[in-house]
């Protein structure tokens, strides 16, 4: 590494050695940020398989394989972008049947207001109203302190804090009590980390406040067409 | 004592980033919660540290000396990024365990200290040797510190352990009942605990320099008539 050099004292010198610098500079950003983007198109394609794969490992932990009898990868939806739902891309939602019959939805929701940021969520609600599970797809929560979100991290193997809201429908907890208790509501929030568990809490209710609005539509819909509805506040 | 011993000293104690440099202190307070997560964190940035002082100690010619600062964070950075795209995509199941923590070593700054301080002014070996060593001398204190939160706080060691091995599971070594002890686990905890641990090195380091002084005196007493 160059010492320091000594300032000289005409304009010129000053400029030449500035524009130099600053060239250096973005020589640098130009070769890292060349790296990074080489690095971000190498690995792309098995990010995208590896989170595939994640995604249908937690429909399988939603959705119970009992409980549906089609082929639910192929009787899919396509969801426009849904501000409702906090979905700012185009995603899937599944429908799953049995005997023919409506059995369950199974759709991808998000926080924005996790305390790491947005919280990605995956859902699938019955179709008598309740909702079946709820697992987080991705976020950026405090390890060891928001994490328990999902449960992978929960220290409390036996009944994560998540599992709290399989099986509850607005039949036995209302729409206004679907909240963390901190706020008035039915569901346990960690001490210490309320602000996780709020954003699953609020997140999940408003997925299924959507879902018992808009399922007589997407179950009639045909396969692989695209929803585009923004849903209104049920 | 050559080189490579002293480099080795001065990470696993004598400059110790969290002990004695103080650095790093923002991931540190916020991961140690448990054993596990602490050398998860431990692990990742031994790595980071390595890559970032082996490119800098290679690059240092080419770095101007008035921007060295920017230059140093682009490219720790970058590193960091990078390490962290090809772990997801080539380590996967590693990356399940070490991937949330890889981003949060950016906020690291004893990453920089030691760039700065070490790897701008030395060559390839020395500058891989510091970055390991410094990050050893980061992984046992944030182990220690994780254990002891861990076990004050809910009465458990290796609580997580299924994640890296599955066969294996966390340890209940407190009774079932022990009703946890919050403080430990929230932030407050983590200052509470590193500052006995900083205490304990203080106290440590004091010892030693009174026995040296003592030998010292021992070895040769001050003249008789000589001035108090």
């Amino acid at each position: 590494m160059s010492e320091p050099i000594d300032i000289p004292r005409r304009e010129s010198g000053v400029f030449r050695i500035s524009v130099r610098t600053a060239g250096i500079m973005l020589a640098f950003t130009l070769v890292f940020t060349a790296l990074m983007a080489g690095t971000h198109k190498l690995t792309a394609p098995m990010l995208a398989a590896s989170a595939l794969a994640e995604k249908q490992r937690l429909i399988g932990e939603v959705l119970p394989a009992a409980a549906y009898d089609n082929e639910l990868m192929a009787d899919a939806i396509l969801l426009a972008p849904n501000r409702y739902l906090g979905l700012d891309d185009v995603t899937s939602l599944w429908r799953a049947r049995k005997n023919g019959a409506p059995a369950a939805l199974v759709l991808e929701t998000a926080a924005a207001n996790g305390y790491g940021g947005r919280i990605g969520l995956i859902v699938a609600v019955a179709a008598d109203g309740r909702l079946l599970a709820v697992r987080v797809i991705s976020h950026k929560e405090t390890p060891g302190l928001g994490d328990y979100i999902d449960p992978k991290k929960d220290r409390n193997k036996a009944r994560p804090w998540i599992t709290q809201f399989s099986g509850k429908g607005f039949e036995s907890i209302a729409r206004d009590k679907w909240r963390v208790k901190k706020d008035g509501g039915q569901f346990d929030q960690m001490a210490g980390a309320t602000i996780s568990a709020r954003a699953v809490t609020n997140a999940s209710g408003r997925a299924l406040a959507w879902a018992l609005e808009n399922r007589e539509t997407l179950f009639a819909l045909p396969a692989n067409s695209r929803f585009e509805a923004d849903g209104g506040k049920p | 004592m050559n080189a490579y011993k002293e480099i080795a000293w001065n990470g696993l104690w004598k400059q110790n980033s969290i002990l004695a440099q103080l650095l790093g202190l923002c991931p540190l307070l916020a991961v140690s919660t448990t054993l596990v997560n602490a050398v998860s964190l431990g692990l990742a940035t031994i790595l980071v540290m390595m890559l970032a002082n082996f490119a800098i100690s290679a690059l240092r010619a080419l770095i101007p000396y008035e921007i060295r600062i920017p230059v140093f964070i682009l490219i720790i950075a970058a590193l960091v990024t990078m390490v962290d795209l090809a772990f997801n995509a080539f380590l996967h199941d590693l990356y399940l365990v070490l991937g949330i923590f890889i981003p949060l070593i950016v906020t690291n700054c004893i990453v920089l200290a030691r760039v700065e301080a070490f790897a701008a002014k030395n060559g390839l070996r020395a500058s891989t040797v510091d970055g390991l060593m410094m990050g050893v001398g980061f992984v046992w204190v944030i182990a220690l510190l994780g254990a002891v939160r861990e076990f004050v706080g809910q009465g458990t060691v290796l609580a997580g352990i299924e994640m890296v091995f599955p066969s294996l599971s966390g340890i209940q070594v407190l009774p079932e009942d022990y009703p946890g002890f919050l403080i430990a686990i929230l932030p407050p905890g983590a200052f509470f605990v590193l500052g006995l641990l900083i205490a304990g090195r203080n106290w440590l380091e004091a010892r030693a320099n009174q026995r040296a002084l003592q030998k010292r005196l021992h070895d040769h007493p001050p003249a008789a008539n000589a001035p108090a």
